[in-house]
């Protein structure tokens, strides 16, 4: 009996894995804000149709995703960390690097906005009043892009965080998890729009400062380098490459919005 | 097979923790019939029977059988004094030692429910063997013993736990095994059925064999005095 | 209070409309968990009844291993098997990191300590009981574990049931080695992770609700079928 028992589900499971997939699939590393846009969910069923391709999405950090490529694991990658794709590139871990697209930065904060940054003159201002006023203010903390996004806007704002007190707040999270926190702290937050706009525990918090061009963030697509790698499949990273740059792509990326907000501009070359 | 007997036992003993708890023992037993063992409690019987078998570590001495060791383990059941139910039924019980000898296993079955009938656990076959009364866990174990038809049998106190009516069935039962060529060594506080199946028997006082003899000569004319005082139900020093 | 209401509400949504993803990712889950609690027994199961009948000089120093690595933390075995199954690992020829395999390896490894140990302990029990008899009848080692295993069927029926628990609630190391991949390797575990991430608190508890619902309906079964048994009664 309990022997039957043991071995039904063995053969359920060989039944389950002889029933591989038909068409292709390839692996693609991207970043957690990507992700949280929630675009993927548009894009992925297209290509599916159009290329016949099954894009397996691993949603990690920047840091993450570029060492997944690094290693071989996946077959592209695709993150918004210009220094850091630069140098993935000159290493010769990736073939080469091509934007797609980009969105911005926004700075999230309790909706009475303690500090006052709605009129800052610039991202770097509404930082430093959030510094001056030691509002509670969480970081990812994470090494991830949106992360190094913040570490710079603090730079320009004559700020070191790492020698701020106790209302600056590292949490080593991914978007959605700091934001929670930052949620339930009431604090405020730099955070990909998409993300924002996608994020389902608002509470108190609103949109406070936008706008500042240094708050642009390109998305990049760096496919692994075959040489390094001969299992990836490169030639499904270039026909993928060619789709996400084709005029299909930039229809649907475009007119891609949430709450009837845009997020994304098609941008690629 | 070559034969088990004479089995030549010179200094043997065990000890626990340094403690010597039975020996040293010298004996020679042979022939057949039954061997009873007696002496008071703690005297050392239930040691003595194990140690014999092999299930007691020899601390000392030697215990020789006419034939290599291996043969002469293969040959023997042992009968517990609290016997050990398997957590399977009744039949499955008894058919165990046949199973684990390889037979096949519809055959193992039908023996097996053979001497259940023979020990009176006939009508229980298919029973969990842990719900068992006492005397019925006894009847298993016996039966249990006998199916492989071992050449030596030891018991320790095997109708403890028995009413007399049990106690006859079983006597009978060891009487027919004994008879067909099966060696007994069986332990016992009942000097009736000391009596009814020894032809020889050891005496055992403090952990030595005391004194040790055929039947007739140990029961009517007891050497030492211990003995006598055993034999009249005193108590023994 | 809210989000548990309407976690709950969802919940029996989901399952009354048989919601498509819930249906394919609650299957990926139990087949996944499935798989490795049956390979995790046939390794853990032996390896008890071995250590239960065998005596031998490191005994005592492996049981004690085998206990504390029952305390294994998930993300360390997620982290090992993910570096030695990186393309750049050991094993990264075999293409297995991110694969529902390598999600049943990090499963077995987090399982088999729990449940040789649990098994361990009512193997040894009954050893105890038997050990006069199956002694006296000069059975082999190999004899005595298959007597054992069989008749302490139902404490290993336990046994597996703790180690079935561990697995199907387990997110961190199934979460690194597998990636977490839609309709790939999402399980329920992690998409519960997933949706706390964005906030979507109800979605999370809904699943979570499923995930427990699961796991009481597959201990039910098991228990059923153990009843059923012919021999059922201790
Ligand atoms: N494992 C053990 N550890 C310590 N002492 C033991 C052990 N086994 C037996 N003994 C001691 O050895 C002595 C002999 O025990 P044994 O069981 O052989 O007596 P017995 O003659 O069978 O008694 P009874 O008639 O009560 O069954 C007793 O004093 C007992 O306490
Ligand atoms: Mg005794």
């Amino acid at each position: 009996m309990i022997r039957k028992f043991l071995i039904t589900p063995l053969f359920a499971i060989l039944a389950m894995s002889s029933m591989a997939q038909a068409q292709d699939v390839m692996k693609l590393a991207v970043t957690t804000s990507f992700h949280n846009s929630g675009l993927s969910d548009v894009l992925l069923p297209e290509i599916r149709k159009d290329l016949d391709l099954e894009v397996q999405l691993l949603v990690v950090g920047t840091g993450q995703a570029l060492k997944l490529g690094q290693e071989g694991d996946v077959d592209a990658i695709l993150v918004h960390s210009r220094k850091a794709e630069e140098a993935f590139v000159a290493d010769g871990f990736g073939t080469h690097r091509r934007e797609i697209m980009y969105n911005d930065f926004v700075v999230i904060g309790p909706g009475e906005d303690p500090a006052g940054i709605a009129g800052a003159a610039d991202a770097g201002d509404a930082l430093a009043r959030i510094a001056t006023q030691q509002s509670r203010f969480v970081s990812r903390g994470d090494d991830s892009g949106t992360h190094k996004k913040e570490r710079a806007l603090w730079q320009a704002a004559g700020v070191d965080p790492d020698a701020a007190g106790a209302w600056y707040n590292a949490v080593g999270a991914g978007m959605g998890a700091a934001l929670n926190t930052a949620s339930g702290m009431n604090a405020y937050i730099l955070s990909d729009r998409a993300s924002w706009l996608n994020f389902g525990n608002k509470g108190d918090l609103a949109l406070l400062y936008s706008g500042d061009p240094v708050l642009l963030n390109q998305y990049a697509y760096l496919p692994v380098n075959p040489e390094l790698h001969p299992h990836a499949k490169s030639d499904l990273a270039v026909a993928l490459e060619d789709w996400l740059t084709s005029e299909r792509a930039a229809a649907l990326i475009n007119e891609y919005k949430i709450n009837g907000e845009t997020l994304f501009t098609f941008n690629a070359q | 097979m070559s034969d088990m007997f004479p089995l030549k036992v010179t200094g043997a003993e065990t000890t626990r923790r340094g403690k010597r708890l039975v020996g040293p023992i010298d004996l020679t037993l042979d022939g057949q019939g039954t061997c009873v063992v007696i002496g008071p409690n703690g005297s050392g019987k239930t040691t003595f029977l194990r140690l014999l078998h092999g299930a007691a570590r020899l601390a000392g001495g030697e215990i020789r059988w006419s034939c290599p060791l291996e043969d002469a383990r293969h040959d023997q059941a042992f009968v517990f004094q609290s016997p050990v139910m398997l957590r399977r039924s009744v039949l499955d019980n008894i058919a165990y030692p046949l199973l684990m000898r390889g037979t096949a296993r519809a055959e193992a079955r039908e023996a097996a429910s053979n001497w259940a009938a023979r020990v009176g656990l006939g009508g229980m076959l298919s029973r969990a063997a842990t719900v068992l009364s006492g005397g019925e866990k006894q009847k298993l174990a016996l039966a249990r013993a006998l199916i492989a038809e071992p050449k030596l049998l030891f018991l320790d106190e095997p109708c403890a736990a028995l009413d007399g009516r049990a106690m006859r069935e079983i006597e009978s039962i060891l009487s027919q095994a004994a008879a067909s060529g099966t060696r007994l060594i069986l332990s016992t506080h009942d000097m009736g059925q000391a009596r009814r199946l020894a032809s020889r028997v050891v005496f055992l006082l403090h952990g030595k064999v005391h004194e040790a003899a055929a039947a007739e000569q140990f029961f009517d004319h007891p050497e030492t005095p211990q003995a006598r005082a055993f034999l009249n139900g005193d108590i023994v020093e | 209070m809210g989000d548990l209401w309407s976690g709950l509400t969802q919940a029996f949504w989901l399952v009354v409309t048989l919601d498509k993803e819930l249906v394919e990712i609650s299957w990926r889950s139990l087949r996944i968990t499935l798989s490795a609690l049956v390979l995790a027994s046939a390794i853990a199961m032996p390896l008890a009844a071995f250590l239960a009948v065998r005596r031998f000089r490191a005994r005592r120093a492996f049981i004690a291993v085998m206990n504390a690595l029952m305390g294994l933390p998930p993300v360390v075995v997620g982290l090992v098997v993910y570096v030695l199954l990186s393309r750049s690992g050991p094993f990264g020829v075999l293409g297995l990191l991110f694969t529902p395999t390598a999600m049943i390896i990090a499963q077995i490894i987090i399982i088999v300590p729990l449940i040789a140990s649990i098994a361990h302990q009512s193997l040894r029990d009954l050893w105890q009981e038997y050990h006069d008899l199956l002694i006296s009848m000069n059975v082999t080692q190999w004899q005595k574990m298959k007597t054992l295993l069989w008749d302490a069927r139902r404490a290993l029926l336990t046994a597996a049931l703790a180690g079935f628990g561990r697995a199907i609630g387990e997110v961190g190391a199934i979460m690194i080695v597998g990636g977490n991949i839609d309709h790939a390797t999402r399980v329920l575990t992690t998409a519960i992770a997933l949706e706390t991430g964005k906030g979507n608190f109800a979605l999370a508890l809904s699943l979570g609700f499923v995930l427990i619902a699961l796991a009481v309906a597959v201990n039910l079964a098991i228990h059923w079928l153990g009843r059923t048994e012919r021999e059922g009664r201790w």
